[in-house]
């Protein structure tokens, strides 16, 4: 007879045949169980966090940074709706996380108990699926199940809800099953037919951009090289979501910059002029889009995606082609290379004079900005950073507002897996987590948390893991007093009325960093910057950089509201911008 | 509505709604209806009725026939965010005029009144199929199957002659013909 197993040494049994080595997590009454079991399993870290939220980034983190899925512990009640945020953050960029959660004992669910919620029904919409177990017997099926929808398809959140009295029941242990067929929830079924016409418009297209987003990054490293011999193999231009950056190399020829609100002037044109719109793993954010009704008004549309809801929500596209992206562009790869006669040559001439219209855009520089000798602008500051890493392989985190466009828009992305930002949620206080678990999948790597004041504060707490593991992650913060995004559309859209976005009473960073035991570098002057970062990237353990900024600066360019992409605001550089800035005011 | 200091998109062009009848073949299993029921508040979708009942108990599988209304763009996507959920094996798609597909809904209907009145509101019902499950001297419970708009007739008419009470189904739906859907 095989051996019986306690519901809490199921949970590490599941976990170990799933390959975790980490958890990130907080013990509380519903989980002592599992947390009195952790001693057993020397395979597996946990990860003690400040705060649930700093869990579920932290796990988010570690899922982008290495394409496994991170693991998320907490207790029932408080423990439960703190991770809620994460959730709700890695369900809107499809992030994978496990999120296992203590409930009160089965006999008391539903009385209002001690730390007792509603978990399943609180995480519903914000997970792809969850559970509650309420038998033991289900347990280490429920578990094995919820690593695979987290990780299959278009991956998400998951959350098992498991009361107890279960963690101490016994029975016994279950293996996972052999890679099952799954209930039509994998889509990768797309034909050579559909490849074949993607490759006619390829041969036809004149005006062709392509767009890449997340889905690039969710497909594998793998995507990313066939993307690359893919946009090389065509010559097309490539343009990418926030999310998608890092697939292309960011410092490419071909590379036409970010797209979108804060997206470049050549990339935005581009998508407004083309002819060939080819959608790669990306799935039309309004950001991304602006005005619906005139976005890319001339183009024949192409939308590869593995979620089939993606097709059609927000913008009708002439060629679906639902599946794996890395899959289907291998396929339309193979196809281009036997097609005879040098296809790919006639095709390059066929967009040249699309290129020249693309390099004169290009000329604009729209990410330009005007230097200062005495205060340090953000952008200065970001590409310093930049300058002074590249040499490097950095993993990039950000939190949410200006330094993080800033970050996209100056940082060069090379690799996939490099840059980890909290796209569809749009959550501050996400990067500091997120490079705590980073650092932990990379932990010879260098980690940096573009960050601004605001946002680092809602998650500060999270220095005391970094300094307690011995994390030597480096919160780069863009210090400009205020919520910078708010501050700007304050300024562009609400006549200036500065209403509540000034960081009043921020704290002192340095003495802070000194207080949670680690090291602090101010800087407020631009001569110092070089040195002073420099002297970041010396230190061995965690930085916190308080990088003084001017508190003015905007980030340009900018698509304002409800207008299409050929209409931008482009910085205070461009004369055409001076004019639109008087009357045009009113159109913003 | 337009509001010049929103970033989101403000669509101008419309499509036309129509009535569509979603059906949805799902594990039976806790909180099953409480998913596909917020997905449709969750997203703003239209529910105008709804019903739901276990259809197959060996391998626990239960139907769900939901009423609704939106433009083409809203039923696809009403459609692919119900496939998604892990406990869903199909959805179906009918359109309201579809001639391929039986409707019916079901309707209790409580008349107190005389014996005159009662006649007369068997006799209204009479092409509804109508079956008398409880009767009293002053009172009777009818039974009706119909389309709804029929129901909703039947329950404006029948208020004059003593109708004090009706219960109704959200309407069901089955394909004509030996084919089912697969």
């Amino acid at each position: 007879m095989s051996k019986l197993y306690s519901g809490a040494e199921i949970v590490f049994k599941c976990l170990e045949d799933q390959d975790v080595e980490f958890i990130f997590g907080y013990p509380g009454g519903a989980v002592l169980p599992i947390y009195d079991e952790l001693k057993n399993h020397s395979s597996i870290k946990h990860i003690l966090v400040r705060h649930e939220q700093g869990a579920g980034h932290a796990a988010e983190g570690y899922a982008r940074s290495s394409g496994k899925p991170g693991v998320v512990l907490v207790t029932s009640g408080p423990g439960a709706t703190n991770v809620v945020t994460a959730l709700t953050d890695a369900y809107m960029d499809s992030v994978p996380l496990v999120c296992i959660s203590g409930q009160v004992p089965t006999h008391l669910i539903g009385t209002d108990a001690f730390q007792e919620c509603d978990t399943t029904g609180i995480t519903r919409p914000c997970t792809k699926h969850n559970w509650l177990v309420k038998d033991i017997k289900e347990l280490s099926k429920t578990l094995h199940e919820a690593f695979r929808v987290a990780t299959t398809g278009r991956p998400g959140p998951v959350l098992v809800d498991i009361p107890k009295d279960i963690q101490f029941a016994k029975i016994k242990y279950m293996k996972p099953k052999k890679e099952k067929k799954s209930n039509g929830k994998l889509h990768s079924n797309f034909s050579q037919e559909e490849i074949n016409e993607l490759v006619d418009l390829i041969a036809k297209a004149k005006k062709p951009v392509v767009y890449t987003g997340g889905g690039v990054i969710n497909s594998g490293p793998e995507a990313s090289e066939s993307l690359r011999e893919f946009v090389r193999m065509i010559g097309f231009p490539i343009t990418s979501t926030l999310q998608g950056l890092g697939a292309f190399p960011g410092d490419d020829n071909q590379f036409i910059g970010m797209l979108g609100m804060h997206g470049t002037y050549e990339a935005n044109n581009a998508m407004h002029d083309c002819d060939l719109l080819i959608n790669i793993g990306a799935r039309f954010d309004d950001r991304i889009t602006g005005k619906i009704d005139e976005f890319s008004p001339k183009s024949k549309k192409v939308h590869i995606d593995i979620d089939p809801s993606s097709i059609n929500k927000i913008i009708k596209v002439d060629l679906a082609i639902v599946g794996d992206v890395n899959e289907v562009l291998k396929a339309a790869v193979k196809t281009i290379s036997q097609k005879k006669n040098g296809f790919k040559n006639s095709n390059k001439q066929n967009v040249s004079k699309w290129w020249e219209k693309i390099e004169k855009w290009r000329e604009k520089d729209s990410l330009g900005f005007i230097n200062s000798k005495e205060s340090i602008k953000p952008q200065h500051a970001v590409q310093r950073l930049y300058e002074l890493t590249k040499n490097q392989d950095t993993f990039i985190t950000t939190e949410v507002g200006q330094h993080q466009m800033w970050a996209a828009q100056h940082y060069k992305f090379n690799k996939p897996n490099r840059w980890m930002t909290s796209g569809g949620l749009g959550t501050m206080g996400y990067g500091l987590p997120a490079a705590v678990g980073v650092q932990i999948a990379h932990p010879d790597k260098l980690v940096i948390d573009i960050a601004g004041e605001a946002s680092v504060l809602m998650t500060m707490q999270e220095m005391s893991t970094a300094v307690q593991y011995n994390l030597p992650i480096k919160i780069f913060v863009l210090n400009n007093q205020y919520m910078g995004m708010v501050r700007q559309w304050q300024e562009l859209l609400h006549e200036k009325n500065y209403s509540e976005s000034y960081s009043e009473a921020l704290p002192d960073f340095v003495k802070l960093a000194e207080a949670y035991g680690c090291k602090g570098i101010k800087a407020d002057n631009p001569d110092e910057l070089d040195l002073k970062i420099k002297e970041m990237l010396d230190h061995k353990g965690p930085v916190i950089f308080d990088c003084r900024v001017d508190p003015n600066e905007n980030c340009f360019p900018m698509i304002p509201s409800g207008k299409p992409h050929n209409q931008m605001i482009l910085g205070p550089n461009d004369k055409e911008d001076n004019k639109i800035t008087g009357k045009g005011k009113a159109l913003v | 509505m337009s509001n010049p200091k929103s970033a989101y998109n403000i669509p101008t062009k419309k499509s036309k709604s129509g009535t569509h009848i979603i059906v949805v073949w799902v594990d039976n299993e806790a909180g099953v209806l409480a998913r596909v029921v917020g997905l449709f508040s969750g997203r703003g979708y239209n529910i105008e009725s709804l019903a739901v009942a276990e259809v197959d108990a060996t391998k626990n599988i239960s139907r769900i026939t939901i009423v609704t209304t939106g433009t083409p763009q809203v039923i696809d996507q009403i459609k692919l965010q119900l496939k998604k959920l892990v406990p869903v094996h199909k959805v179906a798609d009918f359109k309201r005029e579809d001639k391929n597909v039986i409707f019916k809904e079901m309707a209790l209907l409580k008349v107190v009144g005389n014996r005159s009145k009662i006649d007369k509101c068997l006799k209204a019902c009479k092409t509804f199929n109508p079956v008398i499950l409880d009767k009293t001297k002053k009172s009777v419970v009818i039974q009706i199957t119909a389309l709804r708009r029929e129901i909703d007739k039947m329950n404006k008419k029948l208020k004059s002659n003593g109708l004090v009470s009706t219960s109704r189904t959200g309407a069901i739906a089955m394909t004509r013909g030996s084919e089912i859907f697969k």
